[in-house]
């Protein structure tokens, strides 16, 4: 691998950029490996490179139907944090916080993690201790939380909406300083070119249209470029979880797709250097460093797989959005686009071993994949790796439903559309 | 995305409400079975494709629906009425008198 450094941008500026080499190889499928990834996404890479990393696999395969990156990793809004409040959630999120702060230089690639903060806004008194609660419980982990009034919510977001009669009048707000954004295209394209250096054969334009069994066991896949056999498959393919599983005959998971739509506004001067969410509804925004807001809220709230979204949540999140800021009212909107979330039945993921043996899971992440993508990589290597669970992702088994140990962050019950 | 109610006529997605899939039955509370528990509460076909599903006209004749979509194109097949009245259709346009 050619590695980035000032000084290689420098020997390379000299020679007018025609010696750069490509971030990774374009291999054919060989017949055989000791590990299948479907789906070269963020999760997928991540866990090839964490497979060749941390447990010396390297004759490994990630499988991408289409190109690289081209699902969730580049439709997300960006955010980075680790504000959860179940134990089970906010220990693995932290995890992956700590990942993501040594990211760019483990990776040897900017993946641009800016630490500018997430503030939850509160607009009524309950939810204002609501927060205090949650903030509570992630610092008897050991993670960054500070309750704020209402006075300091005003002096770090100028563009808010705090007069007195304001619809949704602001109380105060949960700050996690630690929290941020990243350039989501930049994780995906560093996972692929570390994991490709470490000898993983990243596959493009490689659809998977079945499973190899023997026995009772998954040993390989059919794909569009052929048979591909591996005593290790795993799968990572977020919102065509159901899809690709059904090829293995698992008719039924506790997951639904769903649309989520997310917005991008013309570029303007900087005006909000953190991420703020709304308390009264929902919604995310934060402004990246070209400019453009970017912002989202709810999914569309029935099965999708479309991944463009409907009218009336576009006129919703827009409604949200100049309540709160009311100066983006003002805005142009430049892009809006859609992505299918695996929306688990308790808004908790799951990265286990099975459903088959020979088959590993990592699916169930609605809106939250983003944040996770180190962490995720990080414990689906170590649970194909070693055939169980690392404590971090203990918690997040297939069969946590059957046993009645849900983790429902929400509190909102087995509804997709509600988490 | 337009529903064509049974009661109300063609009106817009953002009157109705959804109910998820409309084809999990809860099984009846004397089987004890936990499996089949779990499988109402917890499990879904999830298809690309042809979806049968539940959807609630809150803001309108308040009559549950039973709808059948393509999830893919949004595409609309079946609007028929959920509970008591089932079996009442909608008149779809396109499929004649």
């Amino acid at each position: 691998m050619q590695k980035y450094s000032a000084f290689s941008l420098l020997r390379n500026a000299l020679s007018g950029h025609r010696d750069w080499q490509p971030a990774w190889r374009k291999p054919d499928p060989k017949p055989a490996y000791d590990a299948i990834i479907v789906g070269g996404g963020g999760h997928g890479l991540s866990t090839a490179y964490y497979l060749a990393k941390e447990h010396g696999l390297t004759n490994i395969a990630v499988l991408e139907k289409g190109w690289l990156g081209s699902g969730n990793i580049g439709r997300n809004t960006t955010i980075v944090r680790s504000n959860y409040m179940l134990p089970g959630n906010n220990r693995f999120y932290e995890w992956s916080m700590k990942l993501w702060e040594g990211l760019s230089l483990d990776l040897n690639y900017n993946v641009m993690f800016s630490q500018r903060g997430i503030l939850n806004l509160a607009h009524t008194p309950s939810q204002l201790d609501d927060y205090a609660r949650r903030g509570n419980s992630m610092r008897l982990e050991g993670i960054d939380a500070e309750l704020l009034g209402r006075e300091e919510v005003a002096r770090r977001v100028p563009g808010l909406d705090m007069s007195p009669d304001a619809r949704f009048p602001v109380l105060g707000g949960l700050l996690q300083p630690r929290a941020g954004t990243a350039r989501h295209d930049a994780v995906a394209w560093g996972y692929a070119r570390a994991a490709d250096a470490r000898g993983v054969d990243i596959i493009e334009n490689c659809e998977v249209t079945g499973f190899l069994r023997e026995g009772g066991r998954i040993v390989g896949v059919e794909t569009t470029r052929g048979e591909i056999r591996a005593p290790k498959v795993g799968v990572a393919v977020a919102g065509s979880t159901s899809q690709v599983l059904r090829l293995a005959g698992i008719e039924r998971l506790p997951i639904e797709s769903h649309v989520l739509q997310a917005f991008v506004s013309e570029p303007v001067k900087p005006i909000l250097d953190c991420v703020v969410t709304f308390g009264a509804g929902h919604l995310y925004i934060s402004q990246s460093d070209k400019g453009g807001l970017v912002f989202g809220g709810d999914i569309d709230k029935y099965n999708s797989y479309a991944q463009r979204g409907n009218l009336p949540v576009v006129e919703h999140v827009m409604s949200e959005v100049s309540v709160m800021l009311p100066f983006v009212s003002r805005l142009r909107l430049l892009r809006n686009w859609g992505g299918i979330m695996d929306m688990s039945m308790d808004g908790s993921p799951i990265i286990a071993t099975g459903p088959l043996p020979g088959l590993y899971l990592n699916a169930g992440w609605c809106y939250g994949g983003f944040k996770a993508t180190p962490a995720s990589g990080w414990c689906f290597a170590w649970t194909m790796a070693k055939d169980e669970p690392h404590p971090l992702n203990a918690p997040f088994t297939l069969d946590r439903f059957q046993r009645g140990y849900v983790l429902d962050e929400r509190g909102a019950g087995p509804y997709p559309k509600m988490h | 995305m337009r529903i064509h109610c049974p009661c109300c006529g063609p009106r817009g997605v953002a009157e109705f409400s959804y109910g998820g899939d409309g084809t999990v039955r809860r099984p009846d509370l004397s089987v004890t079975d936990t499996d089949a528990h779990v499988a109402y509460v917890f499990e879904r076909e999830n298809p690309r494709g042809r979806h049968v599903e539940l959807w609630h006209h809150i803001g309108g004749c308040r009559h549950w629906l039973l709808v059948t979509r393509d999830t893919l194109t949004h595409e609309i097949t079946r609007v028929e009425m959920a509970g008591r009245f089932a079996g009442e259709a909608a008149r779809m346009p396109g499929a004649g008198a």
